[in-house]
């Protein structure tokens, strides 16, 4: 029982952030899939829906607040899309790279002009803001919830894949994009749903991340971006529960080092694990085999 | 034109470039904001090089700049701080355990070397890799080293993450100008070699290449390791520019920044990536900090929106449409030459201006 | 071949000559460049023909010590409000501030200290933070301008330099007095230290607490969190689980809001304790209507000078902008008075040297004996150190969102 006081609280944060690094995890797993991207702007878009929480609840009440939140960072991931990679489809794929990187330095520079480079406090959400006590534990209520909502949520879009046209015109684009365009799916609509539905899920992360961790900063974005990348290349890019499943095995393990008292390389960890699956298995634990690698 | 007029020519350009700085460094108050973005401009445009030779001549997209140029800061800084200081420096841990000072090109080069060391370990693996793979793992390893060198157990011999100081460095601008030059000048040797021919054909076409005879194995980890020995000496440019150094400097916002630099500049192109450096650094230094102004006035008229902060988003959106509009950057894949210029005030000025330009180079 | 490879050579290091010769044109320029900063100033120019004298200011404006950052300014700016002009060798001439940002950066740091020698300052204030202090020191050293450190309480600052002075107390006084405090009041046996991996300020004061705690008996479990970290979760459970009697967190107050907001859900009831940069109204409105408790050492406690303190809060409230850079409130932080003095010192070493040449100012500064709110203020010869003796500590009230006095402390 001691030994589970003690250790526990290791164990819920690593669960709880791995449930946040999952729901980024998936719109980059998602894009990538379909457009070969690595969606540097993704943690940002992550960090402004954080920005956007705190401006919004500041003219109107929490409970109005949270979806126009969601609906503005849906509309921003929908706009990055059109505006910087809709116009390079058919440059190389580093020029998109490229343009990613750009809009996540646009991103944050907006973002510390807007804030005048301060912490903003992220506003506290009543019920899941509560303490609660597990097993003589003590932790916020939005630890507990972050693992369900992130099942429930993942269940539900795997559903969307597997069961909806949409879906399925996904799958298709992500199997063979040229193929599927001449199958006639709208491959446009196809991408802007893609973006639609990873910033939707990264609006619910980042306001679950942030009720936990309470300051938003312009680079709040950077490492948990990071890191839900890593997971999605961890569970084979491309797969949905490779990402979720990555998310939480990178999540625990972190703070079971940090738990280890070898905090200086919590950070290094999650790359050194990344580099050992690139070179051990690079399509991930899930992950198909790429036909392209040549 | 002749090669030998060439050479001439360009012989001539050099001495009259440094004689030039030679003489503004007299002329001009010595805390303008010019010679800083020179200095600081001339480092950066041997990172932007080196990463060029990787990501434009090689076609191998690595983002591992800014772990080489911490390597190179780091050992050029640890090797030359003078002994009597080590102890207000190292003060946390008695000192350190290295105990003497070599002469600072020396330090320079056992930066680059030990960059060069790291990146042929690190490239036995990933080199393997392609692409955005390679990309996010060299990235992945640059973190690692972040990390390795802010641990306290190599704290006698880093520091810690604590700052390094009080280690030589330079006063005038011909200084990083001089090293940058002879380093660029290698790069371009190199890209003009054999072995750069080789470069080439990998970035083109790795399956004809290799059908063509070329190892591809070994030329990519000779490229590697050539990119990052250049990136270690840039380093320690940059450690000598600053004055003092620590890990966090080197973050992955870094290597950004030189991957900006380049692809400004035009992939594939060695002047393309010595002008976009010249340009970013004067921009986001110098030129653009008038946007940071609250208070500034245009004949009586208030503008609006200034203030901290605002510089970096007018300079994001510019290199958005940079990289949007100009894909091929300032250069593209062509060069700055000799000929170019003079066909160039040939068209737009007459025999005249040639001839006076002519003259002032002698 | 060769030849033409040596040419391409040659003519990327020409690329070069080209920048030097529109760079020597726009060279020119900066004399227009710097006369719209010269409207930067908070004040405009009040003079009739009188000279202006340029202060620069160092400070952080953005990153982990931008909030500190501009409190500090601000009351800079207070005081250039209240005194726009000194008189310098029988003219009167008026004060412009120059300030730039930091970036809470070492590596932007000399950049950005460097714009203020190229606008030509005769003195400079800052930094809040130690690290970026020692970052743009040699800048200053080698334009041979003076620079008086407000709070940057590292000793490295100002060791072994004749040009960096500085006019709070130092880590070694500060980590002493707050390890006397812990053992006084909460028979502290055992401390738990965080500090912030690669930051002068925090990793200086959590050694010299260590070294006096571990001097009065105590016993301490230390651990360093990475940039960027907002998880502090493991962190709170560590010091938890270890039993730690102090949780001892001398960080930058982006990182400490994070801490004691967890530090709460985690229901952690130990007292935290901390250095200089906590004393926030960060601090107070992260803390405010959670259950822990918060000690503080800081330069100035609010009260200790009427006139100040109501001049300053007037000024606060009567500019949106100044409200908003001091955090939406008007609580007087300690910095915001040391700014205050740090202006009133660099005026006296102008009025002192009587002149506006650095050089002059950097003589004059060693003599400077000034009184100011934050007590009185004199360098030592060694390294241009303020002789001070005595730190306040407070504790974050948080149920009003105040600070209460707790002790005025000295090291004996």
């Amino acid at each position: 029982m001691e030994w589970i006081t003690r250790n526990l609280p290791y164990l819920m944060a690593g669960i709880s952030v791995g449930g946040q690094y999952a729901l980024i995890a998936i719109g980059y797993t998602m894009v990538y899939g379909i457009l070969r991207l690595i969606n540097f702007a993704h943690g940002d878009i992550f960090m402004v829906a954080g920005l956007i929480m705190v401006y919004a609840t500041t003219v109107m009440p929490i409970y109005m607040a949270i979806p126009l939140m969601i609906i503005v960072t849906v509309l921003l991931g929908f706009l990055v899309e059109r505006a910087a990679y809709k116009p390079l489809r058919s440059a190389p794929r580093m020029s998109i790279m490229i343009s990613a990187i750009g809009v996540s330095y646009l991103l944050q520079n907006l973002a510390l002009y807007v804030t005048g480079g301060l912490s903003q406090q992220y506003p506290a959400i009543p019920w899941i803001n509560d303490t609660v006590t597990v097993m003589g534990a003590t932790t916020k209520r939005v630890t507990l919830i972050t693992p369900v909502l992130t099942m429930i949520l993942v269940v539900l879009l795997v559903l969307l894949i597997k069961k909806t046209k949409i879906g399925m015109a996904m799958r298709a684009a992500s199997k063979d994009f040229e193929t599927s365009q001449l199958m006639g799916i709208k491959i446009n609509s196809v991408i802007s749903m893609t973006f639609i539905i990873g910033t939707f899920l990264a609006a619910i992360g980042s306001l679950l991340f942030f009720t936990n961790y309470t300051g938003v900063t312009p680079t709040a974005g950077a490492m948990p971006g990071l890191k839900a990348f890593v997971a999605a290349v961890f569970g084979g890019i491309g797969s949905i529960p490779g990402a979720v499943i990555g998310a939480f095995i990178i999540g625990i393990c972190e703070n079971i080092i940090k738990g280890l008292g070898w905090t200086t390389f919590s950070d290094a960890f999650t790359f050194a694990l990344l580099i050992v699956i690139l070179i051990a298995k690079p399509t991930g634990l899930f992950g198909e085999k790429a036909t392209d690698k040549v | 034109m002749s090669n030998k007029t060439k050479m001439a020519w360009n012989a001539g350009l050099i001495v009259a470039l440094l004689a030039t700085l030679f003489v503004l460094e007299q002329v001009l108050p010595s805390g303008s904001m010019f010679f800083t973005v020179l200095k600081k401009g001339a480092i950066y445009a041997l990172v932007a090089v080196s990463m060029n030779l990787l990501n434009g001549f090689t076609g191998l997209f690595s983002l591992g700049q800014a772990g080489f140029m911490l390597l190179g800061a780091y050992a050029y800084a640890i090797l030359t701080i003078p002994v009597e200081s080590r102890g207000s420096v190292y003060q946390y841990f008695d000192g350190g355990i290295i105990q003497f000072t070599v002469p600072v090109p020396v330090a320079l080069a056992a930066g680059g070397v030990l960059a060069a060391i790291f990146a042929f370990l690190i490239g036995l693996p990933v080199l393997r890799l392609k692409s955005d793979y390679l990309a996010i793992a060299t990235l992945g390893f640059a973190e690692i080293i972040r990390a390795v060198f802010q641990w306290d157990k190599l704290g006698p011999i880093t520091n810690g993450s604590n700052l390094l100081r009080n280690f030589p460095s330079f006063k005038s601008v011909l200084y990083p100008f001089v090293v940058s030059g002879i380093c660029i000048a290698l790069i371009v040797l190199l890209i003009n070699s054999t072995y750069g021919r080789a470069f080439k054909a990998i970035r083109d076409d790795e399956i004809a290449a290799e059908a063509m005879g070329i190892n591809l194995a070994h030329h990519k980890r000779l490229a590697f390791v050539i990119s990052s020995f250049f990136a270690g000496v840039s380093g320690g440019l940059l450690a000598m520019y600053q004055t003092t150094i620590q890990a966090s400097m080197f973050k992955s916002a870094m290597t950004y920044e030189i991957l900006l630099i380049v692809v400004i500049g035009g992939i594939g192109s060695v002047t393309g990536s010595c002008i976009s450096s010249f340009l970013f650094i004067a921009c986001s230094e110098w030129w653009l900090r008038f946007l940071d102004n609250e208070n500034l006035y245009i004949g009586g008229f208030h503008v609006p929106f200034l203030r901290p902060g605002f510089r970096k988003v007018v300079f994001a959106v510019v290199i958005m449409v940079m990289v949007l509009f100009y894909r091929q950057g300032i250069m593209g894949t062509k060069e700055f030459s000799v000929e170019g210029i003079k066909n160039f005030f040939q068209t737009r000025f007459g025999r005249k201006k040639a001839a006076e330009g002519g003259g002032s180079h002698e | 071949m060769k030849r033409r490879v040596l040419a391409v050579a040659l003519a990327a290091a020409m690329v070069g000559t080209m920048l030097a010769g529109c760079g020597g044109g726009s060279g020119s320029s900066t004399g227009e460049e710097s006369g719209s900063d010269s409207s930067a100033g908070t004040e405009a120019p009040a003079a009739d023909g009188a000279g202006v004298v340029k202060i620069g200011v160092y400070e952080p404006a953005s990153g982990d010590n931008g909030a500190g950052g501009k409190q500090e300014v601000l009351g800079m700016q207070y005081a250039n409000q209240e005194t726009p002009t000194v008189e310098i060798g029988g003219q009167e001439y008026s004060v412009q501030l120059e300030i730039v940002d930091n970036e809470s950066s070492n590596d932007k740091g000399p950049s950005a200290a460097s714009s203020l020698v190229s606008a030509g300052v005769s003195v400079v204030l800052g930094s809040y933070g130690s690290g970026v202090s020692i970052a743009a020191s040699d800048v200053f050293k080698e334009a041979g301008i003076p620079a008086i450190g407000v709070t940057c309480t590292n000793p490295q600052v100002t060791e072994g330099n004749t040009h960096y002075f500085r006019i709070c107390f130092l880590d070694p006084f500060q980590g002493t007095v707050l390890a006397n405090f812990a053992d006084a009041n909460f028979s502290a046996k055992k401390a738990y230290i965080l500090t912030k991996l690669g930051d002068d300020y925090s990793t200086g004061l959590g050694f010299y607490f260590k070294e006096a705690f571990t001097a009065l008996g105590g016993e301490v479990i230390e651990e360093t969190f990475q940039e960027g970290n907002s998880d502090f979760a493991s962190y709170v459970t560590k010091a938890k689980n270890e039993g730690a009697e102090v949780f001892f967190a001398p960080v930058s107050t982006e990182a400490a809001a994070l801490i004691i907001d967890q530090a709460a859900a985690q229901g952690m009831t130990i007292p935290m304790m901390a250095g200089d940069t906590w004393d926030s109204n960060v601090i107070l409105n992260a803390a405010r209507g959670k259950d822990v408790q918060i000690y503080v050492t800081t330069f100035y406690q609010e009260g200790g000078n009427a006139d100040f303190d109501n001049g300053f809060k007037g000024y606060i409230n009567s500019d949106p902008t100044a409200t908003a850079n001091n955090g939406g409130d008007d609580t007087i932080s300690a910095v915001s008075a040391m700014g205050y003095d740090a202006y009133y010192v660099a005026l006296e070493a102008l009025k002192a040297a009587g002149s506006t040449d650095p050089a002059a100012v950097n003589e004059a500064l060693w003599k400077i004996n000034y009184t100011g709110v934050s007590g009185s203020i004199t360098f030592d010869e060694v390294n241009g150190d303020a002789v001070r003796d005595t730190a306040y500590v407070k504790c974050a009230n948080t149920e009003s969102g105040e600070w209460d006095f707790v002790a005025e402390q000295g090291v004996n």
